[in-house]
């Protein structure tokens, strides 16, 4: 079973029928028992950080993800699910989870593409992202893959190697990240047509490790 | 190798949305193939259009009678469980409790048209409940002559374009994104229904003056029509209805045309 994460931030029913789609059973949850009990969580959320940790934090909800993330339990953050996973956010001026250490920054105002064209914020619709690191959950997405993104705040994890996918904007930025056997992405793959499906059919199929990286 | 992909004039991809106008479940519109085939359920279009490679779809609900709501609420339910791109529902957004049943049914957005120039509020209501990226505001459009009331000569027009409001659509535009709005469908009276191009100057106007992505609505014939409303016009997105629906072209035609003039699209196809 994998917990969908209820903590009122947004729409978790088309994660749960791209989930149904695929052939995974899943449940929309909030209750500590369910959730521990699962074999994997995905933690979605759309909104405003500040109120989103605030909820996370009233249901008791911040600790569990500490627990299982600690537990090794494959966690998939979405959208806002893959900011509050920071330390902290420029929205709201937020502390946040501090799972993978950096930052959420938002997106400089003006702001231009290479060609001097006036880039529009939120960055709304289909990018691209370009794989920094082989990641299992990655697996099979190709350079000219798209993914649907709506964002106006983005990832700045503190390293490198946090870094599995990027994505430009005005700048590059880390549009998916990882850390152990947490994956977080700011686009959506509920919403990203195959290409998405296939990043969640990994994500179900995912052991929670990364690959071992040979130095 | 010679690189021989041609320079994109943005990086993000300029989007293609089937427009289907829907009346007591059925799209008043059927598509038309070449094959002959002629669809008029509007769950099987979309599942159609996303698998063309469409990059949204927008659903416009005529249906008259708001004690047949419900009706629409299944097609979204159904169109939820098929479709892995984003989708708007439009047409009839009263209340805030309608946005909420549409986007609770599985639509990424709702557009509010008529009952926004009447009542504000609903965009700024809308926003706070569910996120400004979940409010659309669609906007039907006429050139009228500038005066003191529309200095920028093109006013606001409301129930289908058969009621001048005195309201500037750039003023209005303006105001609807700082009340919350996080797009624009932006439609042109003029020029719907033509297939002689969308309203270039119009577009160019609301886009260059706002922030928010503007998706051209209007006046499709063909390529070289969308082609003009991403440079000319400045549009984020464009609508499309009758170009896909009489089978003038494919989606998946469209944006290799597209591809080919420089225009940055989502590939679905190698």
């Amino acid at each position: 079973m994998i917990a969908i994460i209820d903590y009122n931030a947004g729409n978790l029913k088309s994660v749960e029928r791209a989930l149904r789609k695929l052939g995974f059973s899943c449940s929309i949850t909030h209750t500590r028992k369910e959730i521990l009990l699962s074999e994997r969580i995905i933690f979605p959320g759309v909104g405003a950080a500040g109120r989103a940790i605030n909820d996370l934090r009233n249901i008791g909800l911040d600790k569990v993800l500490e627990e299982t993330f600690e537990a090794g339990k494959p966690i998939l953050g979405i959208c806002l699910g893959s900011q509050i996973v920071l330390d902290k956010s420029e929205e709201n001026n937020t502390q946040c989870l501090g799972l993978i250490a950096g930052e959420v920054k938002k997106f400089p105002f003006p702001l231009t593409s290479g060609e001097g064209e006036r880039l529009k914020i939120p960055h709304m619709g289909w990018n691209s992202v370009q794989v920094a690191r082989k990641h299992p959950v990655l697996e099979g997405v190709k350079s000219s893959d798209e993914f649907y993104f709506v964002h106006s705040y983005y990832p700045k994890p503190s390293s490198d190697q946090f870094v599995i996918g990027t994505t430009d904007y005005g700048l590059e930025f880390s549009s998916v990240i990882g850390h152990k056997n947490l994956v977080a992405m700011q686009f959506h793959p509920e919403k990203s047509g195959i290409p998405g499906l296939r990043i969640l059919k990994n994500f179900c199929t995912w052991d929670g490790k990364p690959f071992t990286t040979v130095y | 190798m010679v690189n021989l992909s041609p320079r994109f004039i943005s990086m993000l991809s300029k989007r293609i949305i089937p427009c289907l106008d829907v009346r007591d479940g059925k799209t008043t519109k059927g598509i038309k193939f070449r094959e002959n085939v002629d669809i008029g359920d509007p769950v099987d279009m979309a599942r159609f259009y996303y698998e063309e490679g469409a990059d949204e779809i927008v659903f416009y609900d005529i249906t008259a009678s708001s004690d047949r709501r419900d009706i629409m609420i299944d097609v979204v339910r159904r169109v939820a469980e098929e479709i892995f791109i984003p989708f708007s529902v439009g047409g009839g957004i009263r209340t805030v409790e309608d946005m909420r049943n549409v986007l609770l049914a599985g639509a990424e957005k709702v557009s509010v048209n008529t009952e926004a120039v009447k009542n504000p509020e609903i965009i700024s209501e809308g926003a706070r409940a569910f996120g400004s990226q979940c409010i659309v505001l669609g906007m039907d459009v006429k050139k009228v002559s500038p005066s003191s009331r529309v200095p920028s000569g093109y006013e606001m027009v409301i129930h289908g374009g058969r009621t001048y409001t005195g309201i500037d659509a750039l003023v209005w535009a303006k105001e609807a994104e700082s009340l919350g709005a996080g797009e624009i469908c932006l439609n042109s009276i003029d020029t719907d229904g033509t297939q002689k191009g969308y309203e270039l100057k119009l577009n160019s106007l609301i886009s260059e003056n706002v922030d928010i992505p503007v998706i051209a609505s209007g006046g499709a014939g063909s390529i070289v029509h969308l082609y003009d409303a991403f440079t000319k016009g400045k549009a984020d997105a464009a609508l499309i209805a009758s170009i896909v629906h009489y089978g003038t072209y494919t989606i998946r035609e469209i944006k290799e045309d597209l591809h080919a003039r420089g225009v940055k699209v989502r590939k679905t196809w190698d």
